[in-house]
């Protein structure tokens, strides 16, 4: 999603109070924004807390900042200044974090990111984005940018199946209907999901594509309630159970008193084999592929 | 935590002062030795009643933060404190330019407070961010100081750290990055009162001395006595094409003889008789101005 991330930010560009700082990250990618921004574009180097508290100072003083590194490099080296300087004083900041997930792969588990929403749901005031088709990021990018507080997006990589068209982007998208479970995936992993039951007839999963969190900024729409009503609820997502989306689900139903007839969550399992490779690799591990969710499901 | 009874409120309220949101704008020399005195009894007085700590980095800070507030920031000039734990001295400070009603300053710690032990977030007239956590306010000044040179504004950017927050890797981030963002309309403060919560700076993780293992980046330093407000004006006059460090020589727990220099003036509160000594003790010796033999 770099390539589409840079190319709604240059179409941005032309805002005089947007200013970007990168972690000394974008080699290949973010060139054509340093030239189109100028002055503008700031390398903040290899100090990511520093980047987030000027971010946080250039935000009150009326500027739009857009801060960029590596996601774990953000949420949680930075976590501080993303909690004191950014979201109590509720700044709209705009923090890019790239390789959400298993996202960086064989890089090893220091460049992963997997409990960055369930950390950053706990603040008060921020909102979380994470697109699902590389189509959502310039609809992404508008809604960060349009933002009154601060804002977390999750980058990873787009995986629309083949043969299917990305529906607009919305917090909330119903990506397939069907009369078996109901399947709800996080970010790209909707794409897996969807493409896992994409052949399946009606009596297949329904399968939904969740674009924001937490829930009490982006509550599942009425249509999403209704399908629930005796059905089994699977959450699917690359992010560790614990402050899941999983676990903020379950407490919606139970608070709402949908009937369902079955939770199950599929989730990042970490690094069970205590080995490394692909993003791929690590989904299947944690059960997070086409094969898995099939046999989990069909 | 028991309030006591102490006030000087109806006593120490600087003239002509009340809670406004524009206070009139600074101007050198304006600020007068009578009412920094008068500032230190309020802040004794804010602490006693409240009966809490922190006092020896407020004394200290007190100065140095009156001095700016009342000579040098005007209305496109922005104040970040980074030792929020000096949030007593600011208090004051905004109480002694009107922005803080005199009767609030006695609710400082109590329940229902916009004064709590640190600076809040929100809603606090003249104070633009929360800090507490040390290693915070010089990247909140670096940006504030990018932002004027981005929105073409004139104006300065005043940052006082305590010397124990240099020990955070987070301000060095901010420092190299003040020192090649050639932030020249950033003046960075540091109470160098040698003590922190456990020991001497110099004990527990010495960069001693300061000033000269800072001058290794591209900014200036300067050196003054925190307490002799005429070497502070001097030491505070804009930089020319970098940053500026002014190392302030400062006494924590300055004009209470009792905790002068003292580490428990870190944390513990004054007695009944350390407060009353402090203020039934001669202003001239709380002063400071008189030092050097230097009228403000």
């Amino acid at each position: 999603m770099r390539r589409e991330l840079c190319e709604a930010l240059v179409a941005r560009a032309a805002r005089p109070e947007l200013v970007f700082l990168t972690g000394d990250l974008g080699f290949g990618a973010l060139e054509p924004l340093r030239e189109a921004l100028g002055e503008r574009f700031f390398n903040a180097g290899i100090a990511e807390q520093n980047m987030i508290g000027v971010a946080a100072a250039l935000a009150s003083e009326g500027l739009e900042p857009w801060t960029y590194t590596i996601a774990p490099f953000c949420y949680a080296r930075a976590f501080e200044q993303i909690r004191n300087d950014v979201c109590l004083h509720r700044l709209p900041v705009r923090m890019l974090g790239n390789g959400g997930g298993y996202g960086y792969g064989v890089m090893g588990p220091t460049h992963h990111a997997l409990e960055d929403y369930g950390v950053l749901s706990t603040l008060p005031s921020l909102r979380i984005l994470v697109p699902a088709f590389d189509s959502d990021v310039a609809d992404v990018v508008a809604a960060a940018g349009a933002s009154p507080g601060p804002v977390y997006v999750r980058l990873g990589r787009g995986e629309l199946p083949t043969g299917c068209r990305a529906p607009a982007y919305a917090p909330w998208r119903r990506l397939r209907a069907g009369r078996g479970p109901v399947v709800v995936a996080v970010g790209p992993m909707a794409g897996v999901a969807w493409g896992a039951f994409a052949q399946d007839g009606d009596a297949g999963p329904e399968v939904w594509a969740v674009s924001e969190l937490p829930l009490a900024l982006s509550p599942p729409p009425q249509a999403f309630s209704d399908a629930l009503a005796g059905r089994t609820l699977c959450v699917v997502e690359e992010h560790v159970a614990q402050g899941g989306l999983g676990q903020a689900l379950a407490a919606w139903c139970l608070t709402n008193a949908a009937a369902l007839t079955g939770f199950r969550t599929v989730t990042a399992a970490g690094y069970p084999s205590g080995t490394y490779g692909s993003q791929g690799f690590h989904r299947r591990e944690s059960g997070l592929d086409a094969e898995a969710l099939r046999g989990l499901l069909a | 935590m028991a309030r006591h009874g102490h006030t000087l409120r109806a006593e120490s309220r600087p003239p002509g002062t009340v809670a406004t949101a524009s206070p009139p704008a600074p101007q050198p020399g304006l600020l007068a030795p009578g009412l920094l005195t008068l500032a230190r009894w309020r802040l004794l007085a804010m602490h006693r009643t409240a009966d809490v700590g922190h006092l020896g980095g407020n004394l200290s800070a007190l100065d140095a933060m009156m001095l700016v507030h009342h000579e040098l920031l005007g209305e496109a000039d922005r104040f970040v404190l980074s030792k929020g734990h000096a949030a007593g001295a600011l208090y004051v400070t905004l109480w002694s330019r009107g922005l803080i009603a005199d009767a609030e300053l006695d609710s400082f710690h109590g329940e229902g407070t916009r004064l709590p032990g640190h600076p809040p977030a929100r809603g606090l007239p003249g104070s633009r961010f929360g800090t507490g956590s040390l290693g915070h306010g010089l990247s909140l000044a670096a940006g504030l100081a990018l932002a004027a040179r981005l929105q073409r504004r004139t104006g300065r950017v005043f940052c006082l750290t305590s010397d124990g927050e240099w020990q955070e890797g987070s301000t060095f981030e901010a420092l190299i990055f003040c020192a090649h963002q050639r932030l020249a309309n950033l003046t960075i403060l540091i109470d160098h009162n040698r003590l922190q919560g456990f020991g001497t700076t110099g004990e527990v993780a010495s960069l001693d001395p300061i000033g000269r293992t800072l001058a290794g980046f591209a900014v200036e330093i300067r050196e003054a006595d925190g307490h002799d407000l005429a070497a502070m004006r001097r030491a505070l006059a804009p930089g020319t094409d970098r940053p500026v460090v002014v190392v302030l020589h400062t006494v924590k727990g300055r004009g209470v003889p009792a905790i002068e220099g003292r580490l428990d003036s870190h944390y513990l509160p004054l007695t009944e008789a350390q407060y009353l000594a402090a203020i039934l003790g001669t202003p001239e010796a709380m002063s400071g101005e008189t030092a050097t033999g230097e009228s403000a």
